[in-house]
Formats: structure tokens, C-alpha cells, sequence
């Protein structure tokens, strides 16, 4: 017994959900299945930011893409997403980092993208609990933060009020030559697959170029007002660019409920899922530097998750070249949440024959298939 | 009247109140006849657990956010409120 | 700052009151750590009486050569052979080669419309309320729920001048009375006295009895009790309730000890499947005060390595043929689990609503979506409840630990752990061997 259906979404992380949305809204038969929670995977263990980054044209492109389809639909968002636009202050510590600022200015703005650039005593009239002197900041009005879980559960729920089914919690044993096995025997066939299952897509195709990335994140009691926008060091680029070593950066956010998100860790070749206590410490030890106040307030909760990292750094959108039916959406390491929506967006204009908005062609996965035919 | 020594003067969001010592903060709150906290979506509440698990007695002590009062004793010239 | 013990004891109850002078004359360095303003644990506090026992081993106590940590809160391993513990904002590295988990037990709460008003509170918590110096005398008071606390809590509020107008047990009182007997420690005829003498001042005894509801706007002006079919609205000042106890085990868990059917797994010296982590008392079986203190010197004779001494003990225990007292499965009434409305919230840290929890499957998908548990009592409060509720498996504890297991500064959370058992060059049971590369 198998059912027939134009599309079968494997995931229902936020990516997955997107995905499932971006289908059914264009009249595809969709089916999208989940073997944990919904939501359950990297997006609940993620920051949640809606932010535009600009470590590569492709990746800048992607980014603000999504980001203006997040505004498009931000009206509509439920409350329990707790989509917050507070705008992300870049934050530059020396002047060397203030060159940096500027720097960022002046690509956004070529991108149509406003900003602010913050002297020192601005910076400190907008945040007053960062340390001070600091050199200045970048302010990007147009970033904003949700709440992730949230935000995958009703863009999940609109996909099935268009008419997807949801088979969960079901697990996907295989999925290939148009065929997706569950684990309950049953048989999903469909034209086209698309893989959504984040870290975890390696275990359904092997050889895909996807590594786990640990992160560490803390959240505080409630302390309205304590930072207004979400914080980044400007030593993120640094830090965060290293591929292999582990590293720790400053990123802070202001929840809608008065809380405090403190971030971030990036490592590799950790399994586990346990609290590292070393990286905890240096994490921490980087948000007081910045934020000296910051240690003074009640941690409720730490954890842990597994970003989806490819070694260029971008998402794979699109098909995957050794199976006519199957397509891509993973690998996107820290900028899910915010990509998720351009990703579902490229996705289905390419599967379904239609002009991209942006150009597709950076995130194609058959990018890796081929550099692996010259290894 | 109340015994210098055998008493300590304290506030409860502004109101001066005299206890025993020994007392906790979260038992002065209820004398002052205030709920210790309004929950996230605004409800009067009070202390539950009596021994700190509950995080229902919070109130701000000497300026310090989210203070389990029923762990506190009350001392001299405190300055607790509540939200 | 760190300090080093050969063995430390978490948790100043009977149980660990025991351990700790027992090992402490065994000649060891012992550190007992515990987070309330005073030792007893809350059962030597919010005792009907201050039994025999608790003075005799409370001397023993402060007469034993070891190092007291009160008021200092255990929050995470941040290595093997290292807790971190909290005072105020102070904050410490505890180094051991063997431990001694004694963390006691708490009490369920269950939810119903109205529970969250002002002054319903726990049995122990209103008892507990009092002891730190709630007036009471002449407030009526009705005790309600199920469990060895309440016939206590009555008698004390009683003794304290309070009107104690009811006690609603819900399950049978021939059930009820060995389990507050073994408890407290003290013999069941002498309870039944006790029980006959809160009746004398007045209190009406109910068994098969239940509040379904409290009435009041800012704060609790009656509650509303069901019997049989039947039932009735009883103007109060304060409602005491609570559903029998269950196990602290956020920090056993933390430390990887195997949890089976609620309950930390001991072999007959108290050992856990953990290499030097022993455990005692309540985490293991709610026993009662006996039971808990046979346990910590079995625990604290066998962790300092007297132990012929800890067998010969142990024989006794089961000698004297101690049970486990029932377990809260076979004492609740599942009608209790049906005394929420849609809208009566069950997280009270977040102000979840039933409604809102129903539809989900298990506790992290009820978690995520709806922020139940994600407040600072970490889930105690409600996790517990939904672990009756809805029948989701362990939903406290084991799905999830990690540490801050109790909510810390984030500077004691973030401490650097270099200054700990290594570094001192003593040498340590259980330190990290590996190699996390420093950062920054």
C-alpha cells in the first residue's frame, strides 16, 4: 500500500516546514514527514535570529532574500513566534573593527539595505550595559529575532491548512528513486523528495558534504530591557570563519520575554550532545567581557545542538545529481532559521521550472558532486 | 510597641514593617498583604513550595531581581518589592 | 575556589546528617553541603515534633569534625570528582573522591482551578511558611491532598493556634497512618493520637475527600471539596496541599546515576551504577526518617571503607523488614488527574494552560511549543505534574539534564574550572582526562 503525492518534504525542522508551506501554496501534493518533534532538531536549539550576513555575495543574496520574505509575513506570524524586529548592532571593539563598520555600510547599502553607523557614545546611549569605552557600531534596524520552534509549528500548520499531511512521528528509512520507506512499512511515492533533515541528512545520503557543528546557548531569567538590540562582536567574522578550530564569539539577544539569549559556540568532531563545561566557561568569559553586568543575572537553562555545516559555508538548495528525484534544503549551518523561507522559495521555483529571484546556481549541491569527479 | 532587639524594621515595597528575626522575607511579604510576584501574564501569586523549588515567592530584594523570599531571612532596613 | 573533601554529602537531611558523621568518625575529611539556612533537610523541619532522632543527631552533628556548607546550592559537575555549588553570589568548586547524594524529596503538586491563587500552598510549604514566621494563629486552615505529610502539617498548624477546619485525605487513613508513622519516625499509635487531637480543637477528618477548586479574586477565600458526589464550599485563609512526595533527582541524574521507576538504583551499601557516587534516603524509595538515617551511615560506613560495618548495618535493614513505602502511582486517585479545566494553568512559571498542553505528545514537543518548563523552577513544579497528567515518562528529569541543574549567576555558570582539583596537585577520583583546547 503506498500513496502517490507531487512531493514528499523529509523534515519537519524549520527548513522542512517552509519547504512543506512553499509546496502546498503552489498547489504540489505534499506530504512531510517527522520522526522527532516538530521543530525539534537545530531549530529548537538555535539563536533564532532573522539577520543578513554578508561572509559572501551568495550568502548576503540568500540572507536578505529571506529576510524581506520574514517582513512580508511578519504581520501574519502568531504571537507564540515572538517575532521581535530589534535590529543587530555590529559591535567593533577597536578601531580596527571600525573600519569593518564601515566597511559593512557600504556593501549593505549597495544590497538597498539601510543602516546606521554608531559612534562610540551612541553606543553606549543604545546599550547601556556593554562595556565602555567601545569603539562604535553598525546598526542593521532591518534584523529581527523569533522564536524558532514557534515559528516552524505554524508554518507547518498553514501548509496543512493547504492541504499537506503530515505523517509523524514517523521515520524515513530510505528515500530515493522517487520512493520514501517509513519505519511503519509504509511506502510514500512521490516525483520529487526533498531532504530537510539538517544534520542528519548525511545518514540518508551518505557522501553528502554535511558535518555537525556543536553550539553551546544560555538563556537568563527575565530581565526586560537589559539589551535592546541582538549584540555581535565583530570578532564573529573571525572567529566564526575558522573551519576547523572551536572557537567561541559574543552574541546576545533580547527575547520578547524579557530574557537574555547569550551565544555562541562553534565545534567540530563532538558527538555528544552534553553541556561542555571549558566552552560553556569561555562563552560566558566573552559575554561578560562585552557585557560586564551580564553575570549578575539568573542562568535558567543551557544546551546544546548541531548545526549543519558544508565546508563552502552555504546551504545546498536544489537537486542532488546522482537521483533525478531527489532535492536538497540543508546544510545550513547557523542561518536556517533566517534562510529557511528563501530556501523554500528557490526551491520550488527550480523544481517547478520557474525563474528564481535570486540565482540558485551558488547553493546547487551538484557544486560538491563535482569537485568531488576532480579529487 | 515593638522590641528594638527583638525586632527588625524592614520594607515592603515602601511600607515599613516590623518582624520577628528569624523571619523570611516571603512570610513579611504576605504579612504586608501583598501577592509576592504578577506571573507572565499578570496573576497575583504567592509562595507555593516554602522551600525554594518553586520560584513562586520572587520579589526583588535590595535592588537584586527574581530573590526566592522564602530562602531569605529578613534583616534590618531591607527594602524588598514586589512586582 | 575549590575545596577538597574525601567525601562530600549533599544534602542535610537524616540521611545525609548520617552519612556525614558517620563517615567524619571514620576518620575521613567531610564536607556535608546543604542549601537551606539550617540543617534537618524539610522533614526535621516541618516535623509535627522535633522527634528524639532529630535532637540526637542533630548533636551529632555539630559535634562531628567536619565542614559544613549550608546554604550552599550544588548547580552543576562542571568535571568528573567536582560539584559547583552557590551562596548568594558566591560561588565554589567541591572536590571529592567519593559522594553522597542525600537530596531528599519534594512535594507534588497537582493542578485545579484556583491553585494558583495566593495562599494555597504546600502542606510542607504552609508548615514551612510558618516555621519562618507567617502568623497563623486563628487563621482557618484546611489540609488537603494526600500523604504522611498532611496528619503533620494539621497537628502543628493546630498546635500554632491555627482553626485547622478540615483535613481531606484523599486516599484511605489505614494507609495513610503507617506511611506519616514511617516517615516522622514516630510510632502510628502515637499518630492516631495526634490525629484524634487536631479533630479535638475542631478539624473535621475526610478520607475519599479532594478540593476540585479554589475561589477567590486577588488571593484564596474558599475552597471547594469533593466527596463521593457530593460537594461543598469551605470559607479558608489558607488552603495546605499537596500529593504525597516525590524524589529530588535532577542532580543524581546529572551525574549519569541510573534511574528506574522514579527512583535512584542503590545496591545494598548504597552504591549507584556510578564508580564512587553513593545515594541515601528518599531519592532511592520514599522510606520515611528511619529508613533514610539506616541508609546514610550504610552510605557514609561504606564510602570511607569500613565496609563489614556498612554489611552488618545493611543486614539490619532488612532484618527489620523496612519497605518502601508505596509509591505515588498506587496512592494517587487518577480522578485527580481530571481536576484541571482547560484554562487552569499548569506551568505556573510560564502560564501554560492544560489546553495548551493536551495536544502534544510528549514533554520536550509540550516544552518547545509551548515554553512549558521553561521557567526558572525548570519544570519541578509542572514536569512533575505531567508526569501524572499525561503519563509523560520522567518528565523532570533524564529526558534532558544539563546543567544549570538549579538556575545560577550566569558568572558561577560560566566560571573557569581551572583552578580546580588538578591544578591544586591533590590528587582527584575522578578528573577530566580530556584535552578541550582553551579558547581565547
Amino acid at each position: 500500500m503506498s500513496d502517490r503525492w507531487d512531493v514528499v518534504v523529509v523534515g519537519a525542522g524549520i527548513v522542512g516546514a517552509a519547504c512543506a508551506l512553499e509546496c502546498a501554496s503552489r498547489g504540489l501534493r505534499t506530504a512531510i514527514v517527522e520522526g522527532r518533534g516538530i521543530g525539534g532538531g537545530a531549530t529548537a536549539a538555535g539563536m533564532g535570529h532573522i539577520v543578513v550576513m554578508d561572509d559572501s555575495p551568495a550568502q548576503m543574496a540568500l540572507t536578505h532574500y529571506s529576510q524581506t520574505l520574514w517582513q512580508e509575513l511578519s504581520d501574519r506570524l502568531p504571537r507564540d513566534v515572538e517575532y521581535e524586529p530589534c535590529g543587530t548592532l555590529w559591535v567593533a571593539s577597536d578601531e580596527e573593527e571600525m573600519q569593518e563598520v564601515h566597511r559593512k555600510s557600504a556593501l549593505y547599502a549597495t544590497a538597498g539595505i539601510a543602516t546606521a553607523i554608531l559612534d562610540s557614545q551612541m553606543l553606549a546611549d543604545a546599550e547601556p550595559h556593554l562595556r565602555k569605552p567601545l569603539a562604535g557600531a553598525l546598526l542593521v534596524p532591518s534584523d529581527a529575532v523569533l522564536y524558532p520552534p514557534c515559528a516552524a509549528g505554524y508554518l507547518l500548520r498553514e501548509a496543512l491548512r493547504l492541504g499537506a499531511r503530515l505523517y509523524a512521528p514517523r521515520t524515513v528509512l530510505s528515500a530515493q528513486a522517487g520512493k520514501a520507506r517509513l519505519d511503519d512499512g509504509s511506502e510514500l511515492q512521490a516525483a520529487r523528495i526533498v531532504h530537510a533533515c539538517g544534520a542528519d541528512a548525511a545518514e540518508l545520503l551518505p557522501g553528502l558534504p554535511i558535518r555537525k557543528r556543536k553550539g553551546h546557548l544560555v538563556i537568563t531569567d527575565r530581565y526586560p530591557g537589559f539589551v535592546r538590540h541582538q549584540l555581535v562582536e565583530l570578532g564573529y567574522l573571525k572567529s566564526a570563519h575558522s573551519l576547523t578550530a572551536d572557537s567561541v564569539a559574543f552574541n546576545v539577544q533580547p527575547r520578547r520575554t524579557g530574557q537574555v539569549l547569550i551565544g555562541s559556540s562553534r565545534q567540530y568532531n563532538t558527538e555528544g550532545p552534553a553541556v561542555d563545561a571549558q566552552i560553556l566557561s569561555s562563552m560566558i568569559e566573552r559575554a561578560q567581557w562585552y557585557l560586564p553586568e551580564i553575570g549578575a543575572l539568573s542562568a535558567i537553562r543551557a544546551w546544546t545542538g548541531f548545526r549543519a555545516a558544508t565546508p563552502d559555508k552555504l546551504p545546498l538548495i536544489g537537486p542532488w545529481p546522482e537521483d533525478d528525484s531527489l532535492f536538497l534544503a540543508t546544510g545550513h549551518e547557523g542561518l536556517g532559521i533566517t534562510t529557511s523561507l528563501g530556501t523554500a522559495r528557490i526551491l520550488v521555483d527550480h523544481l517547478l521550472g520557474e525563474q528564481t529571484k535570486i540565482p540558485i546556481e551558488p547553493y546547487l549541491p551538484s557544486r560538491f558532486a563535482r569537485s568531488e569527479a576532480h579529487a | 510597641m515593638p522590641d528594638p532587639v527583638r525586632s527588625l524594621a524592614l520594607r515592603v515595597n515602601g511600607v515599613p514593617l516590623t518582624v520577628a528575626p528569624g523571619t523570611t522575607v516571603a512570610a513579611a511579604i504576605m504579612m504586608a498583604g501583598a501577592p509576592a510576584r504578577r506571573s507572565v501574564s499578570g496573576e497575583p501569586r504567592g509562595p507555593l513550595c516554602g522551600m525554594g523549588i518553586c520560584f513562586e515567592c520572587r520579589a526583588t530584594v535590595d535592588g537584586t531581581p527574581h530573590q526566592r523570599s522564602c530562602q531569605i531571612l529578613c534583616a534590618e532596613g531591607m527594602d524588598v518589592r514586589t512586582s | 575556589m575549590s575545596e577538597h573533601f574525601d567525601i562530600l554529602v549533599v544534602g542535610a537531611g537524616p540521611a545525609g546528617i548520617a552519612a556525614a558523621v558517620s563517615a567524619a568518625a571514620a576518620g575521613k575529611r567531610v564536607g556535608l553541603a546543604d542549601d537551606n539556612p539550617a540543617p534537618g533537610g524539610q522533614i526535621w523541619r516541618s516535623g509535627t515534633f522535633q522527634p528524639a532522632a532529630a535532637r540526637r543527631w542533630l548533636a551529632r552533628l555539630n559535634a562531628a569534625p567536619l565542614v559544613r556548607l549550608q546554604g550552599w546550592r550544588i548547580f552543576d559537575s562542571p568535571q568528573r570528582g567536582t560539584l559547583r555549588a552557590e551562596r548568594n553570589s558566591d560561588c565554589r568548586d567541591l572536590c571529592y573522591e567519593q559522594l553522597i547524594l542525600a537530596t531528599g524529596a519534594r512535594e507534588r503538586f497537582l493542578p485545579f482551578p484556583g491553585w494558583t491563587l495566593p495562599n494555597v500552598m504546600g502542606a510542607g510549604g504552609l508548615d514551612a511558611m510558618v516555621r519562618g514566621g507567617l502568623p497563623i494563629a486563628g487563621k482557618r486552615v484546611v489540609v488537603a491532598g494526600t500523604g504522611p505529610l498532611l496528619l503533620a502539617v494539621a497537628a502543628h498548624l493546630a498546635r500554632r493556634g491555627a482553626k485547622v477546619v478540615a483535613v481531606c485525605e484523599q486516599a484511605p487513613l489505614r494507609r495513610i497512618v503507617p506511611l506519616t508513622a514511617a516517615l516522622l519516625g514516630e510510632p502510628a499509635k502515637l499518630l492516631q493520637g495526634i490525629a484524634y487531637g487536631v479533630a479535638a480543637r475542631g478539624a473535621r477528618f475526610f478520607t475519599g475527600c479532594w478540593p476540585i477548586a479554589v475561589n477567590g479574586r486577588e488571593k484564596l477565600e474558599s475552597v471547594t471539596l469533593q466527596r463521593n458526589r457530593k460537594h461543598w464550599d469551605v470559607g479558608c485563609d489558607y488552603l495546605a496541599c499537596g500529593f504525597h512526595l516525590v524524589p529530588n533527582l535532577e542532580l543524581p541524574a546529572l551525574l549519569g546515576c541510573r534511574i528506574e521507576n522514579g527512583f535512584v538504583v542503590a545496591d545494598d551499601l548504597q552504591r549507584t551504577s556510578v564508580a564512587d557516587v553513593f545515594c541515601a534516603g528518599e531519592p532511592t524509595g520514599i522510606g520515611g526518617v528511619e529508613l533514610a538515617l539506616l541508609e546514610g551511615q550504610v552510605a557514609g560506613l561504606a564510602a570511607a571503607g569500613r565496609t563489614a560495618e556498612a554489611e552488618k548495618l545493611a543486614r539490619r535493614r532488612k532484618r527489620q523488614g523496612f519497605v518502601h513505602a508505596l509509591r505515588t502511582a498506587s496512592v494517587l486517585d487518577p480522578q485527580l488527574g481530571k481536576l484541571a479545566s482547560d484554562t487552569t494553568i499548569v506551568c505556573r512559571c510560564e502560564d501554560v494552560p492544560f489546553a495548551a498542553l493536551r495536544e502534544h505528545a510528549n514533554w520536550r514537543d509540550a516544552k518547545l511549543h509551548t515554553r512549558c518548563g521553561m521557567g526558572p523552577c525548570q519544570g519541578r513544579i509542572c514536569g512533575t505534574a505531567a508526569e501524572f497528567l499525561f503519563g509523560w515518562s520522567a518528565a523532570s528529569v533524564q529526558s534532558s539534564i544539563r546543567p544549570p541543574v538549579f538556575p545560577a549567576l550566569v558568572s558561577s555558570l560560566g566560571a573557569s574550572a581551572k583552578e580546580t582539583c588538578q591544578s591544586d596537585g591533590l590528587p582527584s577520583a575522578g578528573a577530566s582526562t580530556g584535552s578541550q583546547k582553551e579558547i581565547l
